[in-house]
């Protein structure tokens, strides 16, 4: 690929581009979440980069600070009925209902091909039960080729009118809780927009033990065509992604970020550097890049370069000297 | 599958309602097989989000051709560019059309509906180029749905024309038309259909009423077109069952018997028969 053959050119030559104003040193992109080093703040987000594989053929995985492969069930699940997608401006509205190959087929079939792989691959867990996510996680538990879990427990697509556990903090304790105690892998738990109150559920996460919080996951959505007055989605409503949900997503994860002691990875619209910048300057320790991926499968990777070409024209010698450094005039 | 992205567009004719665009890209040219298709990214503005999946219409060494009905916004803007611009595509994705090993001597029918045309003129060409016998059925609305008629004259392609108003050639629907043909000549070896998906459903009947196996290419809305979002699926026949399969990468081309037919997958009566709702921009 261009933009990874460039990236490479630039680290052994050390200075920017031809024509570029002169840059400074490259900047360390390195992230500690305390319970993972990633090498660079941005990953690709669940659901949006299939089981990693997909990709291959139009990035450099190895480029990428993490890879959270597509949520798994205990037991493959035939998802939603199409129509699934559909567009709305700056946005996509998808109804897949994590369709998905489960826990068997995913280690039998998935992991030995992302085997030699520097990047951190990390699990979306499932369920439709409490009982079935500590079930994913109990099978998974001791593989030592993925790095860590990521609770989904905000889909908005598998229960009736976008219900899941992230609504209620309440459920949201009770079941981080119980994967906390299943797992020996980190927990990072992905909470839903669709919420009155947002810093009480990622609150009850971090007193269940969670060891980080992602979020925004998509916003529940609906969109009808009006020559046939029916919806546009087979299951009528459906999660809405992509740029327009980007200032709502970065509003919640500043809120988050501010009242919560763990780490905070922030997705949500995320398209460009600029975009990711964004939710590290308000305190997210990494970012997610979803619904780009879709667009611009190059994405993840472009992302990153866009970053660290930011702190290179800026001076800035670490990325983590980022995170968290909102300015508010009067506080 | 490769990404350009600056395929450049070198050649542009365009029609009422259709588009057609010649792009240079020796990379995906050489690769492409009948029946794949390309994602193009329209704009880089962030609406339209999505890419577009088109089918690959046309190919030489270099280049490779789409034909394309402006059917909503994502086709609107594409339908404005010009020869010297340049596009972001992927591609050659998916499978394409199954071809018998042996295509020499053998007759075969491609049956395509309005913008489903598009796919079979490479078909077309590649049958003949192995020395088989492709016989071409290209319906319309009316006469001027039917814009690459010449185009599949100037090949001296056998083509048998319809159009539901009887301005041009067999007055009927191109199925209908189809099974007229059938009765009066030697059953092909196989039949393919692209086109809305009434159209397909009845020429996989026609198909299996006579036993001749048939591969329909079908279209869906896409998010990705690579295999990872799981929007485009469509309900197939799998070992004993049936599930969900990816248009995109189990597809876009089917088994006509492997495609099941129920109510979820067929639009609605009241949608209109070519599907060119606003988002509903598909492979064809």
């Amino acid at each position: 690929m261009k933009i990874a053959a460039k990236a490479s050119e630039l680290k052994r030559s050390g200075h920017g581009d031809k024509g570029r104003v002169k840059k400074g040193p490259l900047p360390d992109l390195a992230v500690d979440l305390g319970f993972l080093k990633l090498r660079n703040p941005v990953l690709a987000a669940s659901g949006t980069f299939g089981y990693g594989l997909e990709f291959k053929p139009f990035v450099d995985l190895d480029k990428l600070g993490g890879i959270i492969v597509k949520g798994l069930y205990f037991n493959p699940r035939p998802g939603n009925p199409p129509p699934r997608l559909t567009e709305s401006p700056s946005g996509l509205i998808n109804s897949i209902g994590l369709q998905g190959i489960g826990v068997r087929a995913f280690c039998e079939k998935v992991l030995p091909k992302l085997q030699g792989l520097q990047t951190p691959v990390i699990v979306n867990v499932c369920g439709e039960t409490d009982e079935e996510y500590a079930a994913v996680i109990d099978f998974l538990n001791k593989d030592r080729r993925i790095a860590g879990f990521e609770l989904n427990i905000s889909c908005p697509n598998v229960k009736k009118e976008g219900r899941c556990p992230a609504l209620s903090p309440e459920h949201t304790f009770s079941l981080v809780k119980l994967a906390k105690q299943s797992s020996r892998l980190p927990l990072i738990v992905k909470l839903s927009p669709n919420v009155t109150d947002i810093v009480s559920v990622a609150r009850a996460a971090e007193e269940a033990g969670a060891d980080a919080i992602s979020l925004i996951n998509t916003l529940l959505a609906m969109a009808v065509d009006i020559e046939t007055r029916r919806p546009r989605l087979a299951n009528t409503f459906g999660g809405l992604s992509g740029p327009a949900v980007k200032p709502i997503a970065l509003r919640m994860v500043y809120q988050v970020a501010s009242r919560v002691r763990i780490p905070v990875i922030g997705m949500g619209g995320i398209m460009t550097g600029r975009d990711a910048l964004e939710f590290l300057i308000v305190g997210a320790k990494a970012v997610e890049v979803g619904t780009a991926n879709f667009v611009d499968p190059g994405a993840s990777v472009r992302i990153v370069k866009e970053i660290q070409d930011y702190c290179r024209d800026k001076n800035i010698s670490r990325v983590e000297d980022i995170i968290g450094t909102l300015r508010i005039d009067g506080t | 599958m490769l990404r350009d992205s600056s395929a450049l567009i070198t050649r542009k004719k365009a029609w009422d309602g259709c588009v057609l665009l010649e792009l240079r890209s020796p990379r995906i040219a050489r690769r492409a097989k009948p029946g794949q298709f390309l994602m193009v990214r329209v704009s880089s503005q962030p609406y339209p989000l999505l890419r577009r999946p088109l089918s690959i219409h046309a190919r030489d060494e270099d280049s490779i051709e789409i034909f394309f009905a402006r059917a909503g916004l994502g086709t609107a803007i594409l339908a404005e560019k010009k020869p010297r611009d340049e596009l972001d595509i992927l591609g050659p994705l998916g499978k394409g059309f199954v071809l018998p090993r042996v295509p020499k001597g053998k007759a075969f029918c491609l049956v395509g509906g309005g913008r489903g045309i598009a796919p079979l003129y490479f078909l077309a060409r590649e049958l003949r180029a192995k020395g088989g016998l492709p016989r071409v059925f290209y319906g319309g609305k009316t006469e001027a749905d039917l814009p690459l008629l010449q185009k599949f004259a100037a090949q001296k392609m056998e083509v048998f024309v319809s159009t539901d108003d009887g301005s041009a050639g067999f007055p009927g629907l191109v199925t209908a038309m189809l099974e007229k043909e059938l009765a009066r000549s030697a059953p092909p070896a196989l039949i393919f259909a692209c086109g809305p998906d009434q159209m397909m459903k009845r020429a996989a009947e026609i198909a299996a009423e006579r036993q001749i196996p048939a591969q329909l290419s079908l279209e869906s809305i896409m998010g990705c077109g690579i295999g990872a979002c799981w929007g485009c699926v469509r309900k197939v026949r799998r070992g004993g069952g049936a599930e969900w399969a990816k248009i995109c990468e189990d597809g876009p081309v089917f088994a006509s018997s492997e495609v099941v037919w129920d109510e979820e997958n067929t639009p609605s009566p009241s949608s209109p028969p070519t599907r060119g709702g606003e988002d509903v921009e598909s492979a064809q």
